[in-house]
């Protein structure tokens, strides 16, 4: 067998709720799960951007893509490896007030991995983390024994190194519609 | 004009200006709760469409595939929502992997009553959304135009498909004023990839060294509307071309380069030698599974060109070493220009050699029985006798489908109409319904099983309230024979529920006021066949056929194209 890779999805939509249902459906029958998922506005006004990770053989990825992309309402599909593409995690820590103050190590975690204390109230405090996987990992395994109230990690989001083009597929068809 | 006062219309009357501008003519359904201010609609405009009330909402879809297979047009079929929309569902799943352009359009509960359990309220953009090339709910009236000019848009163009429409009660209601724009294009959607013309060149140049190269065509053809320049390109290269289900009909039985179907239940040689071609040519098709069998086995050692209009083919299944993306309406005289006429005469004569042993050991029993039981085969060569291969045959699924396709004669395109991607009973009766329809001056033979038939066996009360003058011919075995074959050649012969006690099914035609006859010797079935086609009304003619009789060759499952069965 193939060996599997981790690849990074990248859909650019037209604004369709009715899309999720489509694209997730095309990995459901095929049994493949979603390591993350995540959504956003994208550079283009109106077009919006799918990014899904999963763990798949390179021919895998490349016939689902082909599929996603068949979709009407998807303008674009990609996909690529991590090396390219520059992506982050974003992860929350909701942590006892006490702690933070009856253990100093607590504070030199935060500043060594270069975390944010986003909220502190008498009972508790939020921390915030961006980075790789495994930092945010790190964070939460060594914040664990202190009592973490609530753990939460955003999906992967992604921008990649090379240029996408959405705006010259978009363009083309206004051109084309215009002759 | 300056003082033109804007005169605004029903929702459920801008949904039959927008099915008039699309040009549609005729269009299948069942009314119910949420849909009827369009039926209220339908009513008065009756003069300029055509509602035709199928018995059962699947067999709408199925009379509007089999009149988009034979017109070309896209299909329409309509139906309330709940239970009349799941009631779509089979059809519009047929239609998907079929790539037949048609367009659903359910009604749905009020707007407000939506995610509320509401009275025959079901979440039919949910459950249709694997199954739809595209589909959309409509809560306001005002999306109404738009949104029906993209759905047509989108079933007809590139590779086709279903799309469907559900449409709140309110917005069926609700006024405003109406204009009208053909949708000439989506910017997300591309429907025709353009077409590289160095793939092209590359791909002549390989087909021109080829020594022992293999057409394969599927539907592309047909929906590509390139018979002419298909049969160009065959002419013109000299090479043996073959063909899967879908594609039959796009070039005739009888032309000299057609060797042939590929596939579980094709021709010995085209199968066979799909592993000894050196350049196989795909023509619009896909490479299913029932047409490879064993992928790792599959054409292997072939250099493989694949002519196809949707990206999301090209090597899926068995890799592309030059995809030509594009209609191959386009790519085909592009190719045929560069191809050079060749004889490939020992090539041929394999196929040939294939033939002759398939001739003696399947073909003869099947069609020339000495027997006493009758055949289904030579029922199929007695209608091709009548008809002179120019009847629109509609097929089922089961052991007469594949008889039939084997031996039917075909001398025009767009005349096999049959439910291939997923095989589904009951598609005949109602496909030949709307098949006839498409194609009204043409004969149109449906050839059914008996399972099947009683699957949709209703819709012969469409079939008599039209006077729609389809040919129905049951290939009663008695059994669900497929699948009793495969009991039989793989479970040991345990006929777990395959047998059925069959109702008089003559009385049941004529009960429906259907003219019908039933044949079991062999003596008097040429003149049966005779008087049904001789008829110019619906026609009913059960043959009582061989019980346990099978269908040969075969792949089994799993097993390579070239290890077909013989026996
Ligand atoms: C809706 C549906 N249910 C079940 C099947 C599985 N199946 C395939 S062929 C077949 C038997 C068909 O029997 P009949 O219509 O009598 O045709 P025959 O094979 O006897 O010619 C069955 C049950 C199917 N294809 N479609
Ligand atoms: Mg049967």
């Amino acid at each position: 067998m193939s060996e599997l890779t981790k690849y990074t999805i990248s859909i650019y939509t037209e604004n369709n709720v009715g899309l999720l249902n489509r694209i997730s459906a095309i990995f459901l029958k095929r049994h493949i799960d979603f390591l993350s998922f995540s959504t956003s506005q994208s550079e283009i006004p109106d077009v919006f951007r799918f990014i899904i990770v999963v763990s798949m053989t390179e021919s895998g990825v490349r016939k689902i893509v082909q599929q996603i992309e068949k979709q009407i309402d998807v303008i674009k599909a990609f996909y690529h490896t991590d090396e390219e593409t520059i992506f982050q995690e974003s992860a929350l820590y909701k942590v006892k007030s006490s702690s933070l103050f009856e253990e100093r190590q607590i504070q030199n975690m935060i500043k060594d991995s270069h975390a944010n204390i986003v909220t502190v109230s008498p009972e508790y405090f939020v921390i915030e983390k961006t980075g790789f996987r495994d930092e945010t990992e790190e964070l939460r395994v060594a914040l664990t024994p202190f009592g973490l109230l609530q753990f939460v990690r955003s999906g992967r989001i992604s921008i990649t190194k090379e240029k996408m083009g959405i705006s010259e597929i978009l363009n083309s068809f206004k051109q084309q519609n215009k002759d | 004009m300056e003082n033109q006062k804007k005169n605004p219309i029903s929702g459920a009357e801008a949904i039959i200006r927008c099915l008039l501008e699309e040009g549609v003519e005729l269009i299948y359904g069942y009314p119910g709760g949420a849909i009827m201010p369009i039926y209220d609609e339908l009513y008065k405009y009756s003069d300029n469409l055509t509602h035709i009330l199928t018995r059962h909402e699947q067999g709408a879809t199925h009379s509007a595939q089999g009149y988009a297979r034979t017109s070309g047009k896209v299909g329409v079929a309509m139906a309330t929502s709940g239970p009349g929309a799941t009631n779509l569902v089979t059809g519009i799943a047929d239609a998907q992997i079929d790539s037949t352009p048609m367009v659903c359009i359910t009604g749905q509960v009020a707007s407000h009553l939506l995610g509320s359990d509401a009275f025959q309220e079901t979440d039919i953009i949910g459950i249709s959304t694997p199954v739809t090339k595209w589909n959309y709910q409509i809560t306001k009236a005002s999306e109404i135009p738009e949104i029906m000019a993209k759905a047509f848009y989108i079933a007809r163009s590139g590779r086709p498909g279903p799309v469907l429409i559900d449409i709140t009660k309110d917005a069926q209601f609700e006024l405003f004023d109406f204009s009208y724009e053909k949708c000439k294009g989506v910017r997300s959607y591309v429907p025709l990839p353009s077409l590289d013309t160095k793939q092209v060149t590359a791909a002549a140049e390989l087909i021109n060294k080829a020594k022992r190269p293999m057409i394969i065509w599927g539907q592309g053809v047909i929906l590509g509307k390139a018979e002419e320049e298909f049969k160009a390109f065959v002419e013109t290269s000299g090479i043996p071309a073959v063909w899967t289900i879908l594609g039959l009909s796009a070039l005739p039985t009888k032309h000299p380069l057609n060797f042939g179907m590929v596939g579980m239940h094709g021709n010995y040689g085209p199968n066979v030698l799909t592993n000894a071609c050196d350049v196989l040519i795909a023509v619009g098709m896909r490479f299913d599974d029932r047409v490879t069998g064993n992928l790792e086995t599959y054409a292997k050692q072939a250099t493989v060109v694949h002519l196809e209009i949707d990206p999301a083919e090209i090597s899926k299944n068995v890799k592309a070493h030059f995809p030509v993306l594009g209609s191959c309406k386009e790519s085909l005289p592009q190719l045929t220009r560069l191809v050079k006429h060749q004889e490939y005469a020992d090539w041929k004569q394999l196929f040939a050699d294939h033939m002759a042993i398939e001739i003696k050991e399947v073909i003869n029993g099947d069609t020339l029985p000495t027997k006493e039981g009758l055949t289904m085969g030579e029922v199929i060569v007695g209608i091709n006798k009548c008809t002179k291969g120019d009847a629109v045959i509609v097929t089922d699924v089961g052991q007469h489908q594949m008889i039939a396709c084997r031996y039917a004669e075909f001398v025009r395109s767009k005349s096999n109409v049959t439910s291939g991607g997923l095989g589904t009973m009951g598609f005949a009766l109602p496909a030949a319904i709307g098949a006839k329809m498409g194609a009204p001056d043409r004969e149109v033979v449906a050839i059914i099983g008996d399972g099947g038939y009683q699957m949709t066996i209703q819709e012969l009360g469409t079939i008599f309230q039209n006077k729609t003058a389809v040919k129905i011919v049951v290939l009663n075995n008695d059994y669900l024979g497929m699948v009793r074959q495969w009991q039989q050649l793989f479970f040991d012969k345990r006929y777990a529920s395959t047998e059925m006690t069959n109702p008089d099914f003559v009385t049941i035609a004529k009960g429906y006021h259907i003219d019908a006859q039933r044949v079991s010797k062999r003596e008097d079935l040429d003149q049966a066949i005779e008087t049904m086609i001789a008829s110019d009304k619906p026609y009913f003619l059960e043959v009582c056929v061989e019980k346990e009789a099978n269908v040969f060759p075969m792949i089994p499952t799993g097993a390579s194209v070239s290890d077909i069965r013989l026996k």
